[in-house]
């Protein structure tokens, strides 16, 4: 060992020291990305019909904190708090909660071309929860949430389940998902056109195209809580999520627990999944491009990846969901269309990449 | 005391595909696994590793059955190489190196000194020190091979467990990792198709047919024509290279033009 000896006894010096910097720098743009965060909540806010500015949001936002007392328009108050302000913090709690699904599945399943809406557990979501708003399949006590989450679920089953029938390649995978979004697309479509009246159907069209219209502080404590719960369980498995980067055998070889660790992981995605899809809808393409995105920032390990993706998707889902709204005013447009356009031409600059390096 | 293989077998939907092998590798030796397509060798390396439970038998790890050894520590013991590891994830081969630290590390924290250091003794040990900035998939074959054993490395194991590490290296990139592999001082078992690079960098060979083992020993002792001819069907000759001190088998083509003696 004693060339490797030689060029460490230089390096240990220094090391401690450029750690503690990295450490520092580290939560320095954690800190950043979360101001720039809220500074896109606060600006995305005003855009829109109704005079809003931003000193009205502040105002607004320290009136029901408590701090202030500041007399503002009864109308401004009701847009900003009733409407806009869930609506942004639900948007950033989607980018959040579909990127760091992306970032899971697209280790732990070992393709960069997973995310919760490829693989067709956004369409088994929207299945499970339109068979309960509009067959009112299991009565109330499930609830659009619960319907969802069983969707979610029994998609995720069904394409584990095909890609291991079809030989578990991580291309399979991908197949696999196209197979389990066709058929639940089908079986939506199904339940809207032969038991749902046409207000219905367009209630349920818009919202399968993802749609933050009508969000409440309730969604939003929700969506809070989901994303942020399994941002951390994400975080306390950083370390098994990069052993993952050359398949099972090698994650066991590195004393990981596999099958547990798959089991927990693939289950708390199904979960945030699902309670996305049934606040949301099915916004498509988030899951998939946002990893890639922070994976060019702040490099594969997972330690970096996950916080990243998290603040980049909530940033992007708020600019998204304000461009939406904006565009065609007052004709909301739904926000699932927005990322798809986003979405679509980069998966394309995926496949491409993937393509070049044979 | 080392990584023990008591009469495992391991039966695999019906078939037995390692039948009641015992192996005993001295510590810092070089162990080949050495056998046809299909004999068990790969078979008997995820049963050494733990990654599979055998259905008769026992694996110990200084004396302690593998199965009530936790993975983490088994992973700091007991480190392997195997034979298709490959991504789409744009890693870099400190990246890699560093993967190997994850069984010594402890919930959340980042790399620590002592995680570093390990990880640039993997990297000058495979002569990676220098490209360790590179990606996985601009690597040549023998690079990815390297890249992967300074990962196995940087968990600083006492056994390291090869499956056909030499498959697709030209020649010289060959003789180099099996240099290095022998040179490291850790136990190695290594699954290996060619007998002649066997015999130059074994200590011991262990063939196997079937799942069982029908040789064992020094690769002089072992590595006869007879047995070659029993357990490959081929027709060799083995000669023993005074000067090199190991012997070399040369094989016999079985149509076409007939040797000249």
């Amino acid at each position: 060992m004693t060339s490797g000896d030689t060029v460490t006894a230089s390096d240990t010096a220094r090391r401690p020291a450029s750690r503690a910097r990295l450490a520092t720098i580290t939560g320095l743009l954690v800190l950043a990305g979360v101001v720039l965060l809220l500074v896109s909540v606060g600006v995305a806010i005003t855009l829109g019909p109704a005079d809003i500015l931003l000193v009205n949001v502040r105002d607004i936002v320290a009136n029901h904190l408590g701090v202030t007392d500041i007399p503002v328009k009864l109308s401004k108050d009701a847009i900003v708090w009733e409407e806009r302000l869930p609506r942004a913090f639900v948007a950033a709690a989607c980018g959040a909660g579909l990127g760091l699904c992306g970032v899971i599945m697209q280790s732990l399943l070992r393709n960069p071309l997973a995310d919760p809406f490829i693989l067709g557990i956004s369409s088994g979501a929207s299945t499970g929860a339109v068979a309960i708003g509009i067959l009112g399949l299991g009565g109330a006590s499930i609830g659009l949430s619960g319907g969802a989450f069983i969707g979610a679920l029994v998609a995720f089953g069904l394409v584990l389940l095909l890609s291991r029938l079809s030989g578990g390649g991580t291309d399979r995978v991908v197949l696999a998902g196209v197979a389990s979004t066709q058929l639940f697309s089908a079986l939506t479509s199904l339940i809207i056109f032969a038991f749902a009246d046409s207000d219905e159907t367009r209630g349920v069209m818009f919202w399968l195209l993802g749609s933050l219209e009508g969000v409440r502080w309730d969604d939003v404590a929700l969506c809070a809580i989901v994303v942020v719960a399994g941002s951390l369980l994400c975080l306390r498995y950083a370390h098994a999520l990069d052993a993952f980067a050359f398949g099972e055998d090698v994650a066991a070889s590195l004393g990981i627990h596999v099958a547990r660790t798959r089991a927990i992981l693939l289950i708390a995605t199904a979960l945030i999944t699902a309670t996305l899809v049934s606040v949301a809808g099915a916004i498509g393409f988030v899951g998939l491009v946002l990893p890639h995105a922070a994976r060019l920032l702040v490099g594969p390990r997972h330690g970096r990846l996950i916080p990243a993706t998290a603040i980049i998707g909530a940033i992007f889902m708020v600019w998204v969901d304000a461009g939406s709204r904006v565009a065609f005013s007052p004709t909301p447009l739904p926000v699932g269309v927005g990322t798809a356009l986003v979405g679509v031409p980069v998966f394309i600059a995926l496949l491409a990449r993937r393509r070049r390096r044979g | 005391m080392t990584l023990h293989a008591e009469q495992v077998s391991w039966n695999r939907g019906g078939a037995l595909v390692v039948d009641g092998v015992t192996l005993h590798p001295e510590p810092g030796q070089t162990v080949g696994l050495l056998g046809p397509n299909g004999s068990g060798k790969s078979s008997l390396l995820r049963l050494l590793h733990g990654l599979v439970k055998p259905t008769a038998g026992l694996v110990t790890l200084d004396g302690v059955d593998l199965a009530s050894v936790g993975r983490r520590r088994i992973a700091r013991s007991v480190a392997s190489v195997t034979q298709h590891a490959d991504t789409d994830v744009d890693i870099t081969v400190r990246d890699i190196a560093r993967l190997g630290r994850i069984p010594h590390r402890s919930g959340l924290g980042g790399d620590t000194a002592a995680d570093e250091t390990a990880v640039d003794r993997a990297l000058a040990h495979v002569g990676l020190l220098d490209q360790a900035g590179r990606l996985w998939h601009t690597l040549s074959g023998g690079e990815r091979q390297r890249a992967q054993i300074a990962r196995a490395l940087a968990q600083e194991p006492r056994e390291l467990l090869l499956d056909e590490p030499t498959n697709h290296l030209d020649i010289r990139h060959q003789l180099e990792l099996l240099d290095l592999v022998c040179a490291l001082p850790v136990t190695t078992v290594i699954a290996i198709h060619d007998l002649n690079l066997a015999a130059m960098y074994c200590d011991t060979v262990v063939v196997l047919r079937a799942g069982q083992v029908v040789a064992a020993g020094a690769p002089g002792e072992v590595l006869t024509a007879a047995l070659i001819a029993d357990v490959y069907g081929v027709v060799a000759e083995v000669t023993l290279d005074v000067e090199r001190g190991y012997p070399v088998v040369t094989f016999t083509r079985s149509a076409g033009p007939s040797p000249s003696r």
